[in-house]
């Protein structure tokens, strides 16, 4: 099997377990031990733990649990608590956001209520995660970009299931909690509000979600490409050019005139990544609110075209002034 | 294990993992046909394969053939005969065996309707029901030409030979939840809504009831108007039936691009239009008139008689038995007559 067609990693390096720098104060304990798993190596590093998960952490997996709980005892109440139904149907079960009719009030626990303390909990979980992301960096003395990467998807996340429904004066604006059910709430946003492929924030998000996998699958194959040469210790490479940094960048000149460096190509992938979800979030805040039909407004700033009606009488709406019923 | 047998086996599980991956896909090639301006996806794909079987069960059975118009009427031999009186009587007793073979059980033939003793009785159920759809029948033909044109349709058109169509639908109270737990009407596996997880009763709101459909914004900003997404999804199930009824995409009768703008529409969304008006029709006049007849057998589990949707007639085709006229042969079905058409003279002769 030719090397490149390998998607696991060919080498395993194993030395004594690493338990990680010493914490300075203010740090708890970090627990799970340490040891090697050969599957885990084919995927990534061999070794497991030691787990850091300090106050934030405990407290997320706590909040984040009772959110699941929530999610999934509604969902099993609504097959009647049979559990066979719960497993075939669970794609198609869902907690559902309150009926438009409670607006922004607390509803009662069983008309969307549970919705409601579901995503409290959930919300609370990932903010914590969020914190921990942050102070586990620092106490690393990394840079925190993982941190705001985050931030950006949870942008994104509030948007959807918090900011936007307060700003439109309803719970109900909310996103189902379910796999199918949230997938069919996107169709019917968009056809609410006139199409959203002709909202400019969600071509921006779907631009930059299709490049940031076009930059990964560019980048990753530039380094696989080049690790014969030393190309995978990129981040010695931004200061020290080797001959792996100057081949990728000659490859890239060669077939589009153009290259990345082994600093920039992280900055864009960053970006690209963090932009999908605050363009994004942008768009999904301004519907509804700014703009009730994406289509409309597109035809209002000459963004959709008007093509030829091919109909030899054009349709008209039946319940139009002046046509006949 | 051998070399060549270990390929073997690899090969074995990746062709059935591929096998299950791919189990609910059609496999190509599909036909499309250009139904709108170039290059918008304007198209209608069609399996051909599928739509072969599917035109071999809508092939209409033939027609009894004609019989002379001459002759006393039907009404001066038999008694109680309240529609079709003005019939001849040999034309009268061509359509009687006709409707025997599109709708009654074989082994019971004239007497799943009639008592055997005397046909002029009006004890079974059946007879009164026949009544009732013969007037929806003719009803349809003569005031319903936006939606079934020229073609009309027979009682054959639903029933395909069944007493009861295959395709019927009633208020569905949906699945046993938990009694603390307000039902969110949707979120399970419905044949209603085609297996999405949409309103399982979309056709209660808009095909019984005359709720408003439409729901997308009228106006690029704001302007008050305040459909709810999930009144959005009740619309959407509504469309995933008439899809899944017609074997259609939603380009059959609109412009994806615009699913609410009229002026981008196939001419097939008028059509639609008026069809959702008569199948209220048909449903409101016409079967709910029923109620007091039917048997609970033949009543929903609200007990709300078995009533027409997109389905029942179209039963998967865009056109029900892919446009072929048995109406033309049957022409006393087109017009309303005898009780039939004196109750719409005394309704004023509104048609919608």
């Amino acid at each position: 099997m030719a090397e490149y067609q390998n998607i696991f990693t060919r080498i395993q390096v194993r030395s004594p377990a690493e338990p990680g720098v010493s914490l300075g104060p203010g740090n708890i304990f970090r627990v799970g031990g340490m040891r090697f798993s050969y599957w885990a190596g084919k995927l990534g590093d061999a070794q497991i733990g030691p787990i850091y998960l300090g106050a934030t952490g405990v407290l997320s997996l706590i909040f984040g649990f009772i959110a699941i709980e929530i999610i999934g005892l509604n969902m099993w109440a609504s097959v009647n608590w049979d559990p066979v139904q719960f497993v075939r149907q669970l794609p198609w079960l869902a907690l559902e956001p309150p009926p438009p009719e409670y607006g922004l009030s607390i509803p009662p626990l069983h008309d969307g209520g549970w919705w409601l303390m579901a995503g409290f909990f959930l919300t609370a979980s990932i903010l914590l995660w969020w914190l921990r992301t942050y102070f586990r960096a620092r106490a690393l003395g990394m840079g925190t970009h993982m941190a705001w990467a985050f931030a950006a998807a949870i942008w994104l996340y509030l948007v959807l299931g918090f900011i936007r429904p307060l700003l439109m004066g309803s719970w109900s604006e909310a996103v189902p909690f379910g796999i199918f059910p949230h997938l069919d709430w996107t169709a019917a946003f968009s056809i609410r509000y006139g199409n959203l492929f002709y909202n400019p924030f969600h071509m921006l998000s779907i631009a930059f979600l299709y490049g940031s996998t076009l930059l990964f699958a560019m980048h990753g194959a530039t380094i696989l490409a080049v690790s014969r040469y030393g190309g995978d210790r990129e981040i010695d490479q931004i200061t020290d050019r080797g001959t792996a940094s100057e081949r990728a960048a000659l490859f890239w000149r060669w077939t589009m005139g153009f290259n990345a460096t082994m600093e920039s190509i992280h900055r864009w992938a960053w970006w690209f990544a963090v932009l999908t979800v605050i363009t994004g979030g942008i768009g999904i805040l301004l519907t509804g609110t700014v703009v009730d039909n994406w289509y409309l407004w597109a035809v209002k700033h000459g963004v959709a075209p008007a093509y030829p009606d091919v109909n030899a009488i054009p349709v008209q709406d039946p319940v139009a002034p002046g046509v006949t019923q | 294990m051998s070399n060549s047998n270990r390929q073997i086996w690899q090969r074995l599980i990746l062709l059935t993992v591929v096998t299950l991956l791919l189990a609910a896909c059609e496999r190509p090639p599909m036909d499309s046909v250009q139904r709108g301006y170039r290059g918008l996806g304007m198209e209608a794909v069609i399996n051909p394969r599928r739509l072969a079987d599917k035109v071999e069960t809508n092939i209409p059975p033939e027609s009894l053939p004609p019989v002379p118009k001459d002759g006393p009427k039907a009404s001066e031999i038999y008694q109680n005969v309240q529609i079709l009186g003005d019939l001849g009587i040999a034309e009268f007793t061509r359509l009687m065996a006709a409707i025997t073979t599109w709708v009654a059980p074989e082994e019971q033939g004239c007497t799943y309707c009639h008592d055997q003793a005397n046909f002029a009785d009006d004890s079974l159920y059946t007879k009164r029901v026949a009544r009732v759809m013969l007037a929806m029948t003719q009803r349809a033909n003569e005031d319903w030409q936006a939606h079934v044109g020229e073609t009309g349709v027979t009682c054959y058109t639903c029933h395909r030979g069944q007493p009861v169509p295959a395709a019927v639908w009633a208020k569905d109270p949906g699945p046993a939840h938990a009694k603390g737990l307000a039902s969110a009407q949707q979120n399970i596996a419905s044949p209603a809504a085609a297996y999405a997880s949409l309103p399982y009763d979309a056709l209660s709101p808009f095909l019984d009831q005359a709720n408003e459909i439409r729901v997308i914004s009228r106006s690029a900003l704001p302007q008050g108007s305040r459909t709810s997404i999930k009144q959005t999804e009740w619309t959407y199930s509504l469309m995933m039936h008439f899809s899944d009824s017609l074997g259609v995409n939603c380009t059959h009768c609109h412009n994806s691009r615009s699913f609410f703008a009229w002026d981008q529409s196939p001419p097939e969304r008028t059509k639609a239009w008026h069809a959702i008006r008569q199948v209220r029709e048909m449903n409101n006049v016409f079967i709910d008139a029923t109620a007091d007849i039917l048997p609970d057998t033949r009543k929903g589990p609200l007990g709300d008689p078995l009533k027409v949707n997109c389905k029942t007639c179209h039963q998967g085709a865009y056109r029900p038995l892919y446009g072929a006229s048995m109406l033309k042969d049957y022409p006393s079905l087109a017009r309303l007559s005898g009780a039939a058409k004196s109750a719409k003279a005394g309704n004023g002769g509104t048609a919608q």
